[in-house]
């Protein structure tokens, strides 16, 4: 009785013994699998910093591109980058933040609601490219606002609408209900219950998605390329506002312009080594800015966080 | 079911009644009938077990109902002296709230400064001086006897205070807008006994200025605190009288019942 | 039952004249508060259709251009011919040859991100500690967050030369690079969403096959898996979305030139890339090269649209689950 006891507690053991493999081997395969998204990480960070580190210095972010690449510099890249940006944060806030607003407070279940939650999730799957021709054959030619930051900005702004809208609701919904009851109670009505309590106590949740929106945006370059952005500009748009009043006002909105995924895409293209370098040394700068934004995003959120108890 | 009310022989003055009030929650009646008196300047107490009503009935004197959709009202709540009607459709909620406040049961100040706690009602009306607010802000918080504890940080954020503190605020947010009705619902069952002991003691002192109607899930609070008693019992008002005449001598056997804990 | 107004006084909440003068200028400037209100609210639901017009001027825009090359091009032509030769006198309009440089640079990225997205999600579900996946999980967002031109510098400037040393005949152009960095860049979708699904299978279920003597692995993989079943395929779609309407890694590395073929060996040009080179040239308003990105972007609107309508409705399935 016990020999056969004994034997099958043997045989029971082997059996685990092989599943216990099985898991160990997956477990290693796992490692393996996460080390190599964190070894291209790695060597794409390497790639960058060995080539392009040379190259980074004062004169790189004042310089304009130029047929050399020693003398080439990024100057109005990252300008161009920086309007563009300013123009699709001050269409996209707004309208992202107002629209959430919307759907939240105000929004009736019927079937018009249903239609316009369908459309924010479906664009948020809609490739980048496609927004380009939007912009393309819409705002360049239709509306007229040509190739320029305007049509870059408002491009960018309905690219990151959805994420806007998103990060909008969820610090909404994160508001207790007995906050807005308690408002209502004291005779305020819809929009003062909205201006006085929603938005100012949900801020932090909609700043964190505005910045991550934005650093998204600053990276996109397929849209942009569509709408014509030239790739080759030696002079920066006028400055904002600096133009003869009232309508030179708003020259830089219609000025050509470039920005820096384009810029890098331009030096990439080129079979000159030296022109790659200056690609890596671009690439750094916009990487750390779009990881720096991202950063600042979380980081704000948590700080934020912490006045709030409810 | 009918209701049995015992009105005392020399019934103070209205301040409001509601008559034959019917809601319903989507398809689900939650009050049938309910027809009930609200006499100036006491405390009156809903009782009743739980899902009679009684928070439904109160919530129905601010319209809260209003921000939910499917809720629908049928009946009077008619105010005196000017017999307005609370629940016509043609009556701003937000009017109404500015002459009802209620007080929750989870105390909920603001994420904003006392001061802007207690002033918020009034700046909602679109009172602005800066003087006027202060006067208004320490006489409520004298009323709500928060004056002297928070005197010196009327600038520090209300969510600092503790729980009792917050709904003596909450009470002082209510007063400064001086207030017909002030509702109150279930104000205590959060709070530990010395700061539910603050609160009845409170309301003791204010209810010779203003009209209080208290839900209450606690016998003994509705028995120490209110001048009037009702009680409910799914949905309906089971009976009404003052609160010795309830407690004492029941004419009702179900309030019987439920007073002495056979029941709910 | 009397009626008694309230006693005089100033004093706590007696209504004071001025409170009550104040209740009265209320309710006179009732109707044009509520008109505030009303315009208030107009103005939010208009924010809320600027979607609703942006899909609309997408289909506008896509539809109109295309309609207009169809006038030139028939769609027959336009399924079954085997070149793309758009800008050339004897031109052709095959898209199934951009359809090819899409499927086969997809092929390759979903043949790494989905074996690998899985792996790693069912390792930190179910295997990792807290540790570990606080360390991964930003890591992970850090791949998807950069900007995928610098994706593309990599692939063309590293990968594919590290691969043109185990294979010397390696064009310089390749599918095979681009898509590998595509693959990989797509990983964090994969593994995000799948991980998601996975963690939110109750604990019960596991805890059932734990007590009857099962491994990690092979709860991970009889039990959890099946039950995140659609979440995870879910996220299979959104790679492949992903994949499909990818562009600036393939411009920089896959090369642009058409090629009818399935071989990553070789370079390729893929719908969003061919847009991209369009645009980059310089075509005069209302060409046949200019409708031709059109009709190459309505299809890839197309494909993308039947592969977020699987994953809408697979994630509409999960979520009823539980």
């Amino acid at each position: 009785m016990s020999a056969t006891l004994s034997k099958r507690a043997e045989e029971l053991r082997g059996i685990i013994r092989v599943h216990k493999r099985w898991d160990a081997v997956f477990a290693t395969l796992g490692l393996l699998a996460m080390m190599v998204g964190v070894l291209t990480l790695a060597a794409l960070f390497a790639a960058m910093i060995t080539d392009g580190v040379p190259r980074l210095s004062a004169e790189f972010f004042t310089e304009f591109p130029s047929r050399r690449a020693s003398q080439a510099g990024i100057l109005s890249a990252w300008v161009g980058s920086m309007l563009v940006m300013l123009v699709t944060a001050l269409f996209a806030v707004p309208v992202g933040v107002a629209g959430a607003i919307y759907l939240e407070e105000y929004a009736k279940k019927n079937w018009f609601t249903d239609i316009i939650e369908i459309n924010i999730s479906n664009l948020a799957g809609v490739p980048s490219i496609v927004y380009g021709l939007l912009a393309l054959g819409l705002f360049v030619y239709t509306f007229g606002f040509g190739q320029s930051i305007l049509s870059a900005g408002l491009t960018l702004a309905l690219l990151i609408l959805p994420i806007v809208i998103v990060a909008t609701r969820e610090a909404l919904r994160a508001i207790p209900q007995h906050v807005r009851e308690g408002a209502y109670a004291c005779g305020a009505s819809q929009w003062q219950v909205v201006s006085h309590h929603l938005v100012p106590y949900g801020m932090p949740g909609i700043l964190t998605g505005v910045i991550i929106g934005l650093s998204r945006a600053i990276g996109e370059t397929a849209p942009i390329i569509t709408i014509g952005a030239l790739t080759f500009i030696a002079f920066l748009p006028p400055m904002p506002f600096s133009g003869d009043p009232p309508a030179g006002i708003f020259d830089w909105l219609f000025s050509p312009f470039t920005v820096m995924p384009i810029q890098i895409f331009n030096w990439t293209s080129r079979p000159d080594q030296a022109f790659h370098q200056n690609a890596a040394a671009a690439s750094l700068v916009l990487v750390v800015l779009t990881l720096g934004m991202n950063a600042t995003a979380i980081w704000l959120r948590y700080r934020l966080r912490k006045n709030i108890k409810w | 079911m009918t209701s049995t009310l015992t009105l005392p022989e020399n019934a103070p003055p209205l301040k409001a009644e509601s008559k034959k009030l019917d809601f319903y929650y989507g398809d689900f009646k939650a009050l049938k009938g309910v027809s009930m008196p609200v006499f100036e300047n006491k405390v009156t107490a809903l009782i009743g077990p739980s899902g009679c009503g009684k928070s439904t009935y109160l919530r129905c004197f601010n319209r809260m109902h209003d921000l939910y959709p499917g809720n629908r009202y049928d009946g009077k709540i008619q105010l005196h002296p000017d017999e307005v009607d609370i629940l016509d459709h043609a009556v701003d909620p937000i009017e109404v709230r500015m002459r009802v406040s209620m007080v929750f049961q989870k105390p909920n100040p603001f994420p904003k400064s006392i001061f802007e706690n207690v002033a918020y009602g009034l700046k909602v009306r679109g009172e602005k001086s800066r003087s006027f607010l202060e006067d208004k802000v320490e006489t409520a918080l004298r009323g709500a006897a928060l004056w002297e504890e928070v005197r010196d940080r009327l600038d520090e954020v209300a969510v600092n205070l503790s729980g009792g503190q917050q709904q003596r605020l909450c009470i002082a947010r209510s007063l400064a807008t001086d207030p017909e009705i002030l509702l109150f619902d279930e104000p205590t069952s959060a709070l530990d006994p010395i700061a539910t002991g603050a609160i009845e003691e409170l309301i003791g002192q204010i209810k010779d200025k203003v009209t209080i109607l208290i839900v209450t899930h606690n016998m003994q609070q509705a028995a120490r605190v209110s001048d009037f008693v009702a009680y409910m019992y799914i949905g309906e008002l089971v009976e009404f009288g003052a609160t010795s005449d309830i407690f004492m001598k029941p004419k009702r056997k179900e309030t019987e019942d439920y007073i002495t804990g056979r029941f709910g | 039952m009397a009626i008694t107004s309230s006693t005089a006084g100033a004093s706590l909440t007696t209504p004071t004249a001025k409170g009550a003068a104040k209740l009265a200028e209320y309710a006179r400037t009732k109707a044009q508060r509520k008109r505030r209100e009303r315009a208030i609210e107009m103005v939010l639901l208009f924010a809320a259709c600027v979607s609703v017009f942006t899909t609309v001027g997408i289909v506008y825009v896509l539809v109109k251009e295309s309609l207009a090359f169809f006038s030139h091009v028939p769609v027959w032509d336009f399924l079954t011919d085997t070149q793309w030769t758009p800008l050339f006198d004897d031109a052709h309009f095959g898209i199934i040859v951009l359809l090819a440089g899409t499927v086969t640079s997809s092929a390759v990225a979903l043949a790494i991100a989905i074996p690998l997205g899985t792996i790693i999600a069912i390792y930190l579900s179910e295997f990792a500690g807290h540790k570990t996946r606080e360390i991964m999980k930003p890591l992970l967002e850090l791949l998807s967050g950069v900007p995928t031109i610098i994706f593309g510098y990599f692939a063309l400037l590293f990968v594919t030369p590290l691969l043109q040393k185990i294979y010397p005949d390696l064009p310089g152009f390749n599918v095979l690079s681009a898509g590998i960095v595509m693959g990989i860049m797509i990983i964090p979708y994969v593994s995000s969403l799948s991980e998601d699904a996975m963690r939110a299978v109750p604990m019960s279920l596991r805890e059932g096959s734990y007590a009857m003597g099962a491994t990690r692995f092979q709860t991970a993989v009889k039990v959890v898996v099946p039950a995140a079943l659609s979440g995870i395929a879910a996220a299979y779609i959104l790679g492949i979305s992903r994949a499909v309407g990818e562009t600036m890694i393939l411009a920089v590395a896959a090369g642009m030139q058409p090629n009818l073929t399935l071989n990553p060996l070789e370079p390729a040009a893929t719908i969003t890339a061919y847009i991209v080179q369009v645009a980059l040239g310089d075509l005069p308003h209302g060409s046949i090269g200019y409708q031709t990105i059109f009709a190459a972007g309505l299809t890839l609107m197309l494909l993308t649209l039947f592969f977020n309508l699987i994953g809408y409705w697979l994630r509409r399935k999960y979520r009823e689950a539980y």
